[in-house]
Order: structure tokens, then sequence, then C-alpha cells
């Protein structure tokens, strides 16, 4: 007989169940707001703040949505959104990945004090840039624009910190044995190199993506033109005199939430191990 | 660092550089120039030139249009003198942050330590746990106001039905402002510590927990004396980057109490947006920020220097 008994078998048979139902109740209020956000984008607007239950039922307003696309015109937030997100993270992203490069693997003097300037900087909050940001962006006549929105935060230093942890953790026969079939470093990066941190992208383009596609202040800041609101900044459009209009914000706000959610679904499994690179150091 | 995949005879590149000609060493020195090269240039110009240009602008009026002046640390002497709102900012978003990072870890750390394992469905529930983080705040910002509207709002109506009074006045009572907008921020944030957590308890050996167990160790010895050292490495950098973020505190502010009632929910970034943005005090906005880092780098200072107390690294 294997004395051997797994973890979570220990556990009796009432435990297992109370554990579960615990999980179950707190995974139904960690979602209960956006079940909730959803609910009422489905309802007609005079029910925005009926709470009995049987008006979810009646809610079948699928017409908000259209609605709401066409209302701001938040369809267009939408796009823009896209724009700026696909744009920072493209270039976050590759410019990340050859300074990454630069700083793990190639040798000149004062690297490990140019890197550790690097590091540094992540402490500067993104606030304290903002101000002469803004007057950069009106000398360069960038003031509601894309590249204004994209290219200012494009050269994060947590890029560059993340790609150098997982360019290290690439065990050096492999690019070794580049250089001995006669592979330059620009090949022996684009050919060996960059296919071996395919997750480190994921996880570093999920984030960036995220952070633009959120990005409330600068967009607040840089832009005061419709024709150029990315969606958070869109959704303070839903407020008129007469206040918000509860159930045409709540679909913008459901519609918001689906970028995020595809790319964490399609990323999830690279994720874990992008955190726990970026954050332990390569522990 | 790379300690995980690097064998041990090769060691940190340099047995290997020395094997290497001395030309080539030199040639990698203008490959990495164009290698740094875009991120630098970048990183120059927009992270650098405006983090200098912020402090110098701090030591003057400057306004949008119009004629500037120097006032040197003018700006600061009146910010703590003359200002009663920025004095308020400061102890709201200390206190932020005092109940905001404390929270946000013990929720992060006990999801992480319940859905720990690889099976499947543990898998599949951090990604929902994780769901919250992905959301944009102004968008999970007018969703709870909605769900924490007075009276008519879901919470106000489940404190009803069940203890039949009337709940407080969530987002326009001064002493409850601030407390949603720490709720609301919780919910919204532990996700990305949850993951961090997790990744730091499957890198322990499952052998310490044995010998805990062997040692008849209770699982609350086991998780004070296996558990939180093992992961303090992690700990320490979630809660360094957590406290830095969380004094950033400003969309959930701005949409959901405005920074009211009165100043009882301005913070640091709300008040900096307010004189820069709206009256169009660049250097007096530019003062507010830099006090804003003076007070994240002294704060990540110490915790620097703390952490030789309480984290405990391998090898």
């Amino acid at each position: 007989m294997s004395t051997y008994v797994k973890p979570y078998d220990r556990r009796s048979r009432p435990r297992r169940v109370a554990s579960n139902t615990c999980l179950v109740i707190a995974v139904f209020l960690l979602l209960l707001p956006l079940l909730w956000g959803i609910g009422t984008a489905l309802k007609p607007e005079a029910d925005a703040f009926d709470n009995k239950l049987s008006s979810f039922a009646y809610a079948t307003e699928f017409g908000n949505f259209v609605t709401a696309w066409n209302y701001g015109p938040f369809g267009r937030f939408l796009v823009n959104g896209l724009i700026v997100a696909a744009g920072g993270t493209a270039l976050t992203v590759s410019t990340s990945l050859l300074a990454g490069y630069g700083f793990a693997r190639l040798h000149f003097r004062g690297r490990e004090k140019l890197f550790f300037f690097y590091v540094a900087t992540l402490v500067v909050p993104q606030q304290v840039l903002v101000v002469p940001m803004f007057f950069m962006m009106r000398d360069f006549g960038w003031i509601n624009s894309y590249q204004g929105l994209i290219i200012p935060w494009a050269f994060s230093a947590f890029g560059v910190f993340l790609m150098r942890q997982f360019f290290r953790s690439i065990p050096l026969e492999l690019e070794d044995a580049a250089k001995v079939d006669g592979a330059g470093h620009l090949m022996t990066f684009w050919r060996v190199m960059v296919p071996m941190v395919v997750p480190a992208i994921g996880v570093l383009g999920l984030f960036t993506f995220i952070a633009y596609w959120n990005s409330f202040l600068w967009p607040l800041i840089l832009v005061n033109s419709r024709s150029l609101a990315t969606v958070p900044l869109g959704l303070q459009f839903f407020e008129t005199q007469q206040g918000y209009q509860w159930n045409l914000l709540m679909a913008g706000g459901t519609i918001s939430l689906l970028p995020g959610l595809i790319l964490a679904v399609v990323l999830q499994r690279y994720l874990s191990r992008g955190i726990s690179l970026s954050g332990l150091g390569g522990r | 660092m790379s300690a995980t995949v690097v064998p041990a005879a090769t060691s940190p590149a340099q047995p290997l550089s020395l094997s290497r000609p001395r030309r080539r060493k030199r040639r990698d020195g203008r490959t990495a120039f164009f290698f740094l090269l875009p991120n630098a240039v970048g990183f120059l110009v927009f992270t650098l030139t405006p983090l200098v240009a912020s402090l110098v602008l701090s030591l003057f009026v400057w306004p949008l249009t119009g004629k500037s002046s120097f006032v040197g640390f003018g700006n600061y002497v009146d910010l703590f003198s003359k200002d009663p709102s920025f004095r308020a900012a400061i102890v709201n978003t200390l206190y932020y942050v005092a109940a905001y990072v404390p929270l946000n870890v013990a929720v992060a750390l006990g999801v992480a330590l319940w859905l720990k394992g690889y099976s499947r469905s543990r898998r599949i529930l951090r990604v929902i746990f994780f769901v919250p983080v992905l959301t944009p705040l102004v968008a999970d910002a007018v969703v709870w106001s909605l769900i924490l509207t007075t009276r008519n709002g879901l919470v106000d109506s489940v404190i009803h039905a069940i203890f039949g009074v009337q709940g407080p006045e969530w987002l326009s009572a001064p002493q409850w402002a601030m407390p949603s907008i720490i709720i609301v921020a919780v919910w919204q944030g532990f996700g990305y510590n949850m993951l961090l957590f997790t990744a730091g308890l499957h890198a322990i050996p499952e052998t310490f927990y044995d010998a805990a167990r062997i040692d008849g160790a209770s699982r609350w010895r086991t998780f004070r004396s296996v558990t939180v050292p093992l992961l303090s490495p992690s700990l320490f950098f979630g809660i360094v980057l957590t406290v830095i973020t969380s004094f950033q505190v400003f969309d959930l502010v701005y949409v959901l109490t405005d920074g009211g009632p009165g100043t009882s929910s301005t913070t640091i970034v709300y008040w900096l947006f307010e004189k820069g943005f709206n009256d169009y005090a660049m250097g007096y906005a530019s003062a507010i920020a830099w006090v804003l880092f003076l007070i994240v780098i002294v704060i990540t200072a110490v915790q620097m220097r703390l952490q030789r107390r309480w984290v405990f690294y391998e090898s």
C-alpha cells in the first residue's frame, strides 16, 4: 500500500465541497460587477436602476449595442483605440527586443551601469512627465494625433527589462552554434533568438496593448476631438445634461472589455512564465 | 539571475569571452550601438528630457501661453503653505496607499494560495480572477458607480434587504468616498499580484512542504516558516511595484468622485491634473509632479533598505 497521498486528496469530502462552494461564490462575486454591467447594457433605459432580478429577465435590448456603436460614435473610438494600442504595441515590442538583446548578449563598456540606469527609471511615475510632454507635443504639432498618443510611451524601460531577462535565460550554446555557422549578430538575433522569446513577446504584447487600450490620463490631456478619442475617453461622451445614459454606457463598457479578454485567453499560457521572469529575475 | 537555465560551468559569459579574440569584443560595441539605438533615442527624448524639463518647469510660474517667470522654490513653498487642497491630496493619497497595498497583497496572496497548482480547472480559474486587470478602469468605474448609487444601487438594495437599514452614501459622503475607491481599485488590481505570487509559489520545491509535514508543522506554521520566506522575493517585488503604481491613482477618482465631495477624495495626481490642465498652471503642476516623484523615490529607497530584514534570496 502506498503511503504517498496527494495533497488535494487528503481533504475530507465535506471540506472539498465547502471549498468548492466558496470558490463558486467568490467567482460569482468577482464577476458580478461585469455581469451587472452587461445585464444593464441589455435593459431599456428606464429600467437601468431597477434592481429586481426580474428586470434582467426582460433585458433583451440587443439594439442598445447598435445604438451605442453609432452614438458618440463609439465604433470610431474603438477603431482609434485599436490603432493606438496596436501601433504602440508593435513599436514597444520591436524596440524592446532589440535593446533587450543588446543588454543581454552584447558586450560593451558600461553595459551594467547603463542597464541599471534604465531600470531605475521604472520608478518615475508617468504623471511626472505629462506636463513637459504636453509642451513637446504642442511644439511637434502632435496634439490630437495618433502619433502623439502612441510614440511618447513606446520606449518604456519595462519592456527592455523583460526582454533582457528572457534573452538571458536562453542557453549560450544555441547562439554560439549559430555563430559557428557563420551567422552575424543580426542574423543570430532574428533567426535564433527572437523565435526563442515568443512567450516574452506574448506577455509584453499583452501588457502593452492593455496599457494603451486602458490609458486615460494621456488621451484626456492630448485629445479634445471626438474623431480621435480612444475608448476610455469616449465613454465620457455618454454623459449628457441629463446625466449618463446608463444602458448605452454599459453597452460601450462591455464592448471595451472584449480585446483584453480575447488577448488574455489567447496568450494565457505565456502569462505566468512571463510574470515569473520579469518579477523574479529568472528564478 | 539566469541560474535556472545556464549550466553552472558557463556561468556569466566570462570564460567564453576570454577565449574570444579581442577584435570581436570591440565589434560588439558598434553592434550594440545599433541594437540599443531605437530604444535609447526614444528613451532620451520621451523619458529623460521631460523628466529634467519638469524639474526646470517647477521652478517657474509657467502659464500655457504668455510670459513665464522664474520663482525658484516658490511653487513648492506655495504648495505647502498656501494650498490646503494639496495637503488634503497628500493625506488622501497616503490613506489610499496605506489601505490599498495591504488589501491588494492580502487578497492576491490568498487567492494565489487557494488556486495554486497545475490542473486545468485551476489554470482557468486563475485567468478568470485575472479578468478585472484587463478591464479599462474607466469602464469599471462607471459600472461601479451604478452599483454604488445611493438607494437605487445594487449594494444599497442588498444592504436594505438584509439589514433593513439604508446604506451610506458611498460616493457622496466624505468619509465613504475614499473607501469606495479603494474597494473598486482592489477588485480591479489584485489579479496581477495574484499571478506573480502564483509563479513564486510554483517555484517553491515541494520537498520543503514534505519536510514541514514530517516535522508535524501546522498549516499556519508552514505558511510562516516555509511559504513566506521562500516567497519573499515575489512578495517584495509585488509590494514595491504596487506602492509605486498606487501613488498614481487617478482614473477612478476622476470618474467616480471628481475628487469630492469637497476635497475628501482628491489625490496628488488628481490635483496635478486640475492645476495643470484646468488652470493651466504648468509650473505649479510640475512642482506637484516632483513632490510625487520624491515621495515615491524615498518610499522605494526605504523598502530597498528594509528588504535585507525580511527578503530571503537563495544562494
